[in-house]
């Protein structure tokens, strides 16, 4: 099963990105090849938040596609991070998700690494009464765990197995930093966090996140109660190379709305009994309500009001993959804005009004497409290119998505 | 009241909240509850660290109800249903008027197409009211994974 069913020939796909064929959702060459291509390739994979591993010997563990990786906090006060994998006999190094060590040491057979993940020193080195050990010509020096390259930008952690990823700033560009800017104004600290496994290619819930398309269309939640409608003001951004993107909804919608008339998911008989939870603040100081960003490959940071989160989207499979939820606030939060964070959280994660729906809609997709590896999807509303517009009626941010992943697939 | 009525009591609360949603009666569900409860639903690692986010966080009766309102006229998921298996309750004090007890439960999800699995496993922590019938002033459902498969739609 771990191989390629695609025929050779079903792999023409013609350039240009307002068709997809459903095999990139299915086949297991091509989730390998986004391992190398992709997740090691010169992309910046999240990792985690500054915050998260403050003092001398935290450290926090995670991913970058299927590889597992530690992140520590140096002796100098620096980040440094390596695979989490033993250089001896490829075990776990480090078995938990965060904590604070002198060191690491690989379970196994007691290998020690320092902060840097280098190697300094291995169990009975020189054998036991004079017999057994390594041999004297092995170098400790030349093996250790593969080191990941990191960058911060606003308190967030991401790193490179490339020496040629760009810079940060240069490989999300200047509009869409400034959106992370926005947001991330000030001393992040965690409210929580939650794990959703959900069925279906990672490559699909990227989609449905850059897809200001379905947003008022699928979530009623959304529409009925004008948090979001498309015909208020509001637009997505593109970064040129299709890496980045950042869609915005801003202003009070109008007062008399036509354009959702007939259509299913703006029911007006439905009210909230207790409407305090949509409460909310304009802590940003500007007209934008609900701000949506991403960074290629799994990266997203979610503004809906003062509802904060970061997810982070993993493969686990061909078909199935886990979305991570960390919920955010600032350390100096007054109490008020705390609690409209809490409440409005209840948009969002595995039971969210409206995140429950983008939890299953990758999973009908990737049941829909189970005999369809010859066929391919339309995403075409708002034209053929990936450039920012000021509408959201548009799927211009899905195309940046296969501009990228084409770009970096060679594919 | 004796420790054995004490008991009984909670555990009728329990088996009833279990029953309404286990047989589609979502509309009783948030009867279980006082007009100013809480409940929310998180992780046995936020709780532990005292992370304040719900997966599902209501204060109010009318949270509770709009919960049900979403669910049967908003949102969309795919037919499901619950099997609640709960726990004899454990006391663990009793504190301005209220009892605090802390009881363990087993949810299975049944999908439309019969696929079953163990979906949730915790301890609710709650503080009841026995003064009349037995109602839930809190309930917080801690949940011992942190995973929540694909989404939490029914109450738990």
């Amino acid at each position: 099963m771990d191989q390629s069913f695609i025929p050779a020939d079903a792999r023409a796909w013609a350039d240009g990105l307002t068709r997809v064929p459903y095999w990139v959702y299915r086949d297991p060459g091509v989730a390998r090849t986004e391992q190398a291509r992709v997740f090691e390739g010169p992309t910046w994979n999240y990792l985690c938040l500054e915050a998260d591993i403050p003092a001398t010997g935290d450290f926090r563990t995670g991913f970058i596609g299927a590889m597992p990786v530690v992140v520590a906090r140096t002796e100098d006060g620096g980040l440094a991070a390596f695979e989490n994998r033993c250089a001896h006999r490829g075990a776990l190094i480090c078995l938990d998700d965060c904590g604070n060590v002198k060191d690491f040491h690989c379970v196994y057979h007691a290998w020690r690494y320092d902060l840097r993940g280098n190697l300094t020193s291995i169990a009975f080195r020189r054998g036991v009464n004079g017999q057994g050990g390594m041999p004297p010509d092995f170098r400790m020096e030349d093996h250790r765990p593969r080191a990941i390259r990191l960058t911060t930008l606003c308190g967030l952690v991401f790193g490179t197995l490339s020496d040629d990823a760009p810079p940060i700033e240069d490989y999300i560009g200047p509009e869409i930093a400034a959106r992370v800017r926005r947001v991330l104004k000030g001393k992040v600290e965690v409210l929580g966090r939650f794990t959703q496994p959900l069925p279906n290619n990672w490559k699909l819930y990227m989609e449905n996140v850059r897809d200001t398309y379905h947003a008022s269309l699928l979530h009623l939640f959304f529409t009925t109660f004008r948090i979001t409608r498309l015909s208020q003001g509001g637009g997505v951004l593109v970064s040129a190379n299709g890496v980045a993107h950042a869609s915005a909804t801003r202003g009070q919608p109008p007062q008399h709305d036509t354009a959702y008339d007939g259509i299913r998911s703006d029911d007006a008989g439905f009210h909230l009994a207790d409407p305090t939870f949509m409460n909310a603040r304009n802590e940003f100081g500007d007209d934008i309500q609900l701000q949506i960003l991403t960074i290629f490959p799994g990266f997203v940071l979610q503004q809906i009001n003062n509802c904060l989160a970061i997810r982070q989207c993993l493969p686990t499979g061909v078909d199935t993959m886990d979305l991570h939820w960390t919920y955010i606030g600032f350390a100096d939060d007054p109490p008020d804005l705390r609690a409209m964070r809490l409440r409005q959280a209840n948009l969002v994660g595995p039971a969210g009004y409206v995140s429950l729906e983008d939890g299953a809609v990758g999973g009908f997709v990737q049941r829909g497409i189970a005999a369809a590896d010859e066929r391919e999807s339309v995403v075409e509303m708002g034209g053929h290119e990936a450039d920012s517009q000021d509408t959201r009626a548009t799927e211009a941010s899905v195309r940046g998505f296969w501009k990228a992943w084409r770009a970096h697939m060679g594919l | 009241m004796t420790d054995a009525e004490t008991l009984f009591r909670l555990a009728g609360l329990n088996a009833a909240y279990a029953a309404a949603i286990d047989s589609d009666r979502l509309e009783d569900w948030p009867s279980f509850f006082l007009d100013d409860a809480v409940y929310r639903v998180t992780t046995a690692d936020n709780h532990a660290r005292g992370l304040a986010a719900g997966v599902i966080f209501a204060e109010g009766q009318g949270m509770l109800r709009d919960r049900v309102a979403a669910l049967r006229g908003a949102n969309i998921y795919e037919r499901q249903r619950y099997r609640h298996v709960i726990g004899m309750p454990v006391v663990t004090g009793t504190r301005d008027g209220l009892v605090a007890a802390e009881t363990a439960f087993v949810v299975v999800r049944t999908m439309r197409d019969g696929r079953m699995d163990l979906f949730a496993a915790g301890a609710y922590h709650d503080r009841v009211s026995l003064d009349g019938p037995a109602r839930l002033a809190e309930r917080v459902v801690v949940c011992d994974s942190q995973r929540f498969d694909t989404l939490l739609a029914l109450p738990l």
